[in-house]
């Protein structure tokens, strides 16, 4: 039986109507904010309604996890697990919160009054631990634990530093007006130039794309350009999802009309008419700001059509994810947006031609867009002058973990690892540094090693550090990094989509063994397999969640290998988290102190002095992850491994001659 | 129009436009696949075919990617065995490969254990007997999609299954867990039919196998007998 009064769906997603399959995921909103959740009977109704298949309705309900077809509260909190709040007792504080009512995570109260689920990453970082509770103001629960706690009405305090402020001119003190932020003033040149003109501008700034990928954003514009259509869009890609990355949430939440001018600038380079702005659902403190702003700019005939008398038109409508990290990666977006399961496509075709809805479409990230009014104000030229040659431009960070003064950072291309962490007070508490997580989840380990390389994407490179979404998350020398792996490992594994077979299984594959390592109780060989899963899904996977799931481990791999061997298992976590204990009781330091790395407090550190400090290093990380293993027997098992490995390619061989043969037969 | 490249040292002339499974099997080139189907869209789901193009940074899926001129594709590279044999041994992991004979003969080929991934989840649910023209036996599906697709766009235009819940846990579902009668189903029989492992058999089959008799089966699947009573 259904409990639902259904006469007010009908109102709710009345507007919806007219955009059919398209409207699936706003109707689904919508339904969920009356009810907060989609039974059958609402669903159907939905179906009905839109004209899709009620197959189909289920299908996009059971892909993203905001949408519940089970009974579920429209009071949700949601405790992020990720590996930043992981280290600030996130657990702890879910445990807390469920013990006080009575519920496991996940589960829901018998009157549907309240919900309490751990959550993937929040994009709160900076102020770890972080609470999200939809659907309720009230924060007696929350309070007490010291986590940051936003809802639709309570929004994130915004901590920005740097010596630049281009992009984060407005950041930092609430949100900025349109009559604070003034009326396009870099658009309205936009206006005087040829389309081709501010495509050749932003192709000679050597802007490339701040999502990820860095894709030249000039060379995409071209591209949507130059295709033939009537209908092209623009779309705001403010997915922002990635473990550790939250400049997008500043940009937008402080300065929502820069990225509305970049998005306004890149719909009259290529003749567009219509934008998206996709926002996820965990900013829910932003969706009312972007709406506003949006009002202010129509209201000023910003937006809408015959823009400033120009003949151009152009509107813009937000779009709010589900719960769905992988609706990041720009087909997955359009499917999203279409109404659909968030399924990568496959490329090519490539968005400028087959984007959205099957048009030409330019997706740019928020950062991206935000660069835009300053190259066209500016000119390439002077744009250029900041950071380096190959690099040109500010650039964002989003520095969290065991530093002072976590927060976003605008700097010029090329500062260096260590100039960034000084600005942000060092390492916490006057630790050591361990590592830190560099380009977000998809991205790769950095030790003391690299601290004096230059951020830019080609010194990067050069020691295969991506530079990914600019998320640069500290570890200082109590963390163990199996446990940082293993949330990686959970995280991939809840957020794969499920379409390519080396990614759907492999990250559930890589969660297990990453699970049991951190556990302690490594398997015999679970090295060698981690790497195979790992490889295979860097090479065959479909899209580029399942290309970069296994890229934090294979670098944990490159640089702890022992963390990884069977001689783990004599240590497990327990019998680290005693050591400590035993070590605090005495006063001795449990992990042997070398002379590390207190960023800030060694300002004049050689180059030579830091090697020195990175390889006296190594000893630490023994004692952390394989204290009792003997020298004798390490060796040993090394070799091993070794000869594990030889045995596998020797196999191959063999195999790859047996089918030659039989090929030959035919 | 013809267009030649290089697969794994040779060169191969084809029509332009074809891709580079295509091209392999017109020059009897094996490579393996496993979503694929001639009567569905090839979406690049089981990376079973997976090859690698020079200057290409991955691998490339060679049921969707059209061969182009000058290409050097190799379908053998240690890359190509290293995906082929771990896709191979997660599914082993993951389903059961009891009804699935081919997949099993390419396990046997690329040197796949069953074995490789000790204390793994696997997907496994109960056999679905709902309607009187198939069983549906999930603990053997490896999400080909043909199904989703023969019963969607590719053929039938019915809608009545889709997918539930995502990544390793996704499964063909229907509405709300629905018993076939109760969807859109107008039991074709297209579904049945391009299942490649058995996730899908007709009753018949499945009835068979469980060990009855034809004359068991036709008395409990027809109503025959009822109907002969009456007369």
């Amino acid at each position: 039986m259904d409990e639902h009064n259904l006469s007010f769906l009908q109102t709710a997603i009345e507007p919806y109507i007219p955009l059919g399959r398209s409207g699936l995921l706003p109707a689904l909103h919508a339904a969920q904010n009356l009810y907060g959740w989609v039974s059958e009977a609402v669903a159907n109704e939905i179906a009905k309604t839109l004209r899709v298949p009620p197959a189909d309705v289920h299908g996009v309900i059971e892909f993203y996890s905001l949408f519940y077809d089970k009974p579920t509260s429209r009071h949700v909190i949601r405790v992020c697990t990720d590996v930043a709040c992981g280290f600030k007792n996130a657990d702890g504080i879910l445990n807390h919160i469920c013990k006080r009512h009575g519920l496991k995570p996940g589960q829901t109260t018998e009157d549907l009054s309240l919900t309490i689920e751990p959550s993937p990453c929040l994009g709160l970082c900076e102020h770890a631990p972080a609470v999200w509770e939809a659907g309720s103001d009230q924060s007696s629960v929350i309070s007490e634990n010291g986590a940051i706690h936003v809802s639709l009405n309570r929004r994130p305090p915004s901590i920005v530093g740097g010596p630049l402020r281009l992009l984060t001119a407005n950041c930092g003190n609430g949100t900025t007006s349109l009559a604070k932020y003034g009326k396009y003033s870099a658009f309205t040149k936009a206006l005087g130039m040829k389309p081709e003109e501010i495509v050749d501008e932003i192709k000679a700034s050597g802007l490339v794309g701040r999502g990820g990928a860095a894709f030249p954003t000039g060379i995409k514009w071209e591209g949507a350009a130059k295709t033939q259509s009537d209908q092209k869009y623009i779309v705001c890609n403010a997915d922002e999802s990635e473990p550790g990355t939250f400049k997008d949430r500043v940009l937008l939440l402080d300065d929502p009309h820069r990225t509305v001018e970049g998005m306004l600038i890149a719909a009259y380079a290529i003749g567009a008419s219509k934008g998206y702005i996709y926002i996820r659902a965990e900013y829910p403190f932003i969706i009312p700001v972007l709406e506003n702003a949006l009002k202010e700019s129509r209201e000023a005939g910003l937006l809408g059509e015959n823009i400033l008398g120009s003949g151009f038109s152009f509107d813009i409508e937000i779009r709010v994810g589900a719960g769905a990290y992988i609706c990041g990666e720009e087909t997955a977006l359009f499917e999203s947006i279409e109404g659909k399961r968030g399924f990568p496509r496959i490329k090519p075709p490539f968005p400028t031609t087959h984007g959205v809805f099957g048009k030409p479409t330019v997706i740019n990230n928020v950062e991206t867009l935000c660069n835009v009014p300053l190259i066209i104000a500016k000119g390439s030229a002077e744009y250029r002058t900041i950071g380096t040659e190959k690099s040109p431009g500010p650039k964002l960070f989003c520095v969290s973990g065991d530093v002072a003064r976590a927060g976003v950072y605008e700097v010029p291309f090329g500062v260096t690892l260590r100039e960034l962490l000084e600005m942000a007070g060092g390492v916490a508490g006057g630790k050591q540094m361990q590592s830190v997580l560099f380009g977000g989840a998809a991205g790769a380990f950095a030790t003391s090693a690299h601290l004096d390389v230059k951020m830019t994407f080609e010194d990067l490179r050069g020691v295969g550090l991506p530079l990914g979404s600019g998320v640069v998350m500290v570890f200082d020398e109590t963390r163990d990094m199996r446990d940082v792996l293993k949330r990686l490992g959970h995280f991939f594994a809840h957020e794969s989509c499920g379409k390519c077979y080396p990614c759907q299984m492999g990250t559930q594959r890589q969660m297990e063994i990453l699970a049991r390592i951190a556990e302690g109780k490594t398997q015999k060989d679970d090295l060698v397999r981690l790497q195979d899963v790992g490889w295979t899904m860097t090479d065959a996977s479909l899209c580029g969640l399942g290309q970069t799931a296994a890229s934090a481990v294979l670098s944990a791999m490159k640089l702890w290998p022992e963390i990884f061997r069977d001689e783990g298992r004599r240590l497990a976590l327990s019998e680290v988290e005693a050591m400590k204990d035993e070590s605090a009781k005495s006063g001795k330091p449990a992990l042997s102190k070398v002379e590390g790395l207190k960023v800030g407090k060694k300002k004049d550190e050689s180059g030579k002095k830091v090697a020195k400090v990175a390889r006296a290093q190594k000893p630490v990380k023994r004692v952390a992850a394989g204290k009792k293993v003997s020298k004798v027997s390490k060796a040993p098992k090394a070799s091993k491994v070794k000869t594990k490995a030889t045995k596998n390619v020797t196999k191959t061989k063999v195999m790859k001659k047996k089918v030659v043969a039989k090929k030959s037969r035919k | 129009m013809t267009i030649t490249f290089v697969m794994d040292g040779e060169e191969v002339t084809i029509e332009d436009g074809k891709t580079i499974l295509d091209a392999a099997r017109e020059n009897g080139i094996d490579i393996p696949t496993i979503c694929w189907h001639e009567a569905t869209k090839a979406n690049g789901l089981c990376r079973m075919c997976v090859v690698e193009v020079e200057g290409w940074r991955v691998l490339q899926p060679a049921c969707v990617v059209q061969a182009g001129a000058g290409m050097r594709v190799q379908t053998r590279s240690e890359k190509v065995l290293r995906a082929r044999k771990t896709i191979l041994e997660l599914l082993a992991s993951t389903m059961d490969l009891s009804d699935s004979p081919e997949i099993l003969t390419m396990m046997d080929e690329y040197g796949a254990s069953a074995e490789r991934f000790p204390d793994a989840k696997r997907r496994v649910s109960e056999i679905k007997d709902d309607n009187p023209m198939y069983i549906r036996d999930y603990s053997k599906c490896l999400l080909c999609w043909r199904c989703v697709q023969v019963c969607a766009d590719d053929a039938q235009y019915t809608y009545a299954i889709n997918f539930e819940k995502r990544g390793f846990s996704t499964q063909i579902g229907t509405f709300f867990d629905k018993s076939i009668p109760e969807t859109t189903c107008v039991l074709c029989g297209q579904c049945v039919g391009v299942c490649p492992t058995g996730a899908l058999k007709p009753k018949r089959q499945y009835l068979l196998e469980t060990g009855m008799s034809p004359q068991e089966i036709s008395v409990l699947n027809t109503g025959r007998k009822k109907r002969k009573v009456k007369s």
